[in-house]
């Protein structure tokens, strides 16, 4: 067990977006987390990160442990913990003013990484495990920002994979893409988790049935079901699963 | 009635027909907004034709000759664009690195409240008359430098010739301090506006990675907005450059240029300001009325720069 959230509340102000979530994600797993729109479950992923807190008035209860440790103790840095949990989001936000080179090595840079020969190696395997060297090998002095969606997307997965985190959270990586680009990115999942815990949120099910090992469905802030992808979709415990996944709403 | 869509024109026309409400706005809106434009043509006609005598006279040494003396009827406008150069220099190397700073921090650090009420009161420095500034310069500003600051500049700095001189406080220095306050709310609350526009995603790309709060503001929110604060910056010095009821009052209205910011000065609008009323000569008069197109000219151009600076960090950001 590499994370998991115990009893996990999250407010915004006085909403409360989150009721008491527990869930376990095993290392080298994708976990696929469900929900119609406003079920909260991005609000889950950036606790898992604590990202959430960044947003004026929000705050949290329960417990996050990674590796059995609390992110949320008195002790922990969240700056430091950012950079063992990674994190891609909905839409592909490379820096603009930054060469697709120093996209991915700007996270090693704020690591205090300096030497340019270990910089150049990280950069080419971390691109090179977002399935993107080929493509960018010949203009990795171009803008992050010129290469298409699909591409971008990628170049975010290198920027997050090149501090080595032991947890990838993807906050609907796909939703801004086009379908080619998606298939490319709902491939490379496979094999990142071979490097990498992957948690990722979407509104798609029939990614998370493609991609995932585990899937847990949201609902209103509650968890409604945890469990192997597989039995989740064919045979739901909970009559709420079984109306979601049949298209009933959402 | 019938239409034929395929043609353009008709189709537009009938449109119009149909709408006649909408017809009688669109014109009643454009009037005023075409006759801004005609009078911006206006000044600048009435400034060329006014300034003509003097451009006559003394052609291109208008501009390049630094004497200024009525008596005789001789003008040369350098001193007085020497002055509006320094003073507004010196407002801008102040006011630049404040405001900034001051945007920054309301926008990034300080709490949302802090930040609002902060953020007001520094627009409000803004509807402060110019005059009231004057005043201030003249009865707190003034005096203070000459008794403390200037001293101690040339005491310690006095091996500069910025630095040398008796000490008048009414002068270069005391315009370029005065120009600063003024333009700070205005370079601050663009500044903000331009930090403002970079999207929550770029921030969040940021401290995802592991950014401490300064390292996310160099990386997201800097990086991309270093055209639009270069912008707010010259917006800012556009101010400084034509201000002039503050100017007049507190620079000492010399025509003369001198290396000490000790010194009293002049500029192209406190000359205006100062001599308009005296000129008694035509040529004078004219050769005023070319300092004010001098200055028209400058502040345009500098004002169409900012703005396209700005605008292309906002339009990026926006367009997105």
């Amino acid at each position: 067990m590499i994370l998991k959230s115990e009893n996990l509340e999250a407010w915004f102000g006085e909403a409360k977006a989150l009721k008491g979530v527990g869930l376990e994600f095993e290392s080298n797993t994708v976990t696929a987390i469900i929900g119609p729109s406003g079920c909260g479950k991005s609000t889950y992923i950036r606790c898992l990160n604590r990202l959430h807190e960044e947003t004026p008035g929000a705050r949290i209860g329960g417990r996050v442990l990674l590796q059995g440790r609390d992110i949320y103790g008195p002790e922990v840095d969240p700056v430091l913990l950012r950079r063992q949990i990674g994190m891609v989001f909905q839409k592909p936000n490379p820096f603009p003013s930054m060469s697709v080179y120093d996209n991915v090595a700007v996270g090693l840079k704020l690591g205090g990484i300096r030497k340019k020969r270990e910089l150049d190696s990280r950069v080419e395997w971390s691109l090179r495990v977002a399935a993107l060297w080929d493509e960018v090998k010949d203009k990795l002095d171009r803008p992050g920002t010129s290469l298409s969606g699909g591409q971008q997307q990628r170049l975010c997965i290198a920027r997050a994979l090149a501090v080595k985190p032991v947890v990838l959270l993807m906050d609907e990586p796909t939703s801004a893409l086009d379908p080619i680009s998606t298939a490319r990115i709902e491939e490379l999942l496979t094999e990142l988790k071979k490097t990498v815990t992957i948690v990722i949120v979407t509104h798609n099910m029939q990614q998370s049935a493609r991609i995932s090992d585990k899937t847990a469905f949201l609902l209103m802030g509650e968890l409604v079901e945890f469990g192997e992808t597989s039995a989740l979709f064919t045979t739901p415990k909970d009559k709420r699963t079984e109306s979601y996944i049949t298209g009933r709403f959402g | 009635m019938e239409f034929d869509l395929s043609n353009k024109s008709e189709l537009a026309k009938a449109k119009r027909d149909f709408h006649p409400g909408d017809r009688i706005f669109g014109r009643a809106l454009m009037l005023p907004a075409y006759s801004l434009l005609i009078l911006l043509v206006a000044i600048a006609l009435f400034l060329l034709h006014g300034a003509w005598p003097s451009i006559q006279r003394f052609g291109l040494k208008f501009v390049f000759s630094s004497t200024w003396d009525p008596v005789r009827e001789v003008f040369g406008a350098l001193p007085v664009i020497y002055g509006t150069i320094v003073s507004s220099s010196i407002a801008v190397l102040i006011a630049a690195p404040v405001s900034i700073g001051a945007a920054l921090f309301l926008n990034e650090l300080a709490p949302r409240r802090v930040s609002e009420i902060v953020g007001h009161l520094i627009e409000m420095l803004a509807a402060i008359p110019s005059v009231v500034f004057g005043l201030w310069g003249i009865f707190v500003l003034a005096p203070w430098l000459r008794s403390v600051v200037e001293p101690a500049l040339g005491r310690f700095f006095g091996f500069l010739p910025l630095f040398q001189g008796p000490p008048y406080g009414v002068g270069m220095l005391a315009a370029g301090l005065i120009l600063a306050i003024m333009i700070m709310p205005t370079v601050a609350s663009i500044s903000r506006e331009v930090f403002h526009s970079i999207p929550r995603v770029q921030r969040e790309a940021a401290l995802a990675l592991g950014a401490t709060r300064w390292e996310m503001i160099r990386l997201a929110v800097l990086s991309g907005t270093k055209s639009g604060v270069f912008g707010a910056v010259i917006l800012g010095l556009g101010r400084a450059l034509g201000e002039t009821m503050a100017v007049t009052m507190v620079i000492g209205n010399r025509s003369h240029i001198s290396a000490s910011l000790f010194a009293p000065a002049q500029t192209m609008a406190s000359a205006i300001a100062n001599e308009y009323a005296e000129a008694t000569s035509d040529i004078h008069l004219s050769a005023l009325v070319g300092v004010g197109l001098t200055l028209f000219v400058v502040t345009f151009i500098i004002n169409a720069i900012a703005r396209i600076f700005v605008w292309r960090t906002t339009l990026r950001w926006s367009a997105k």
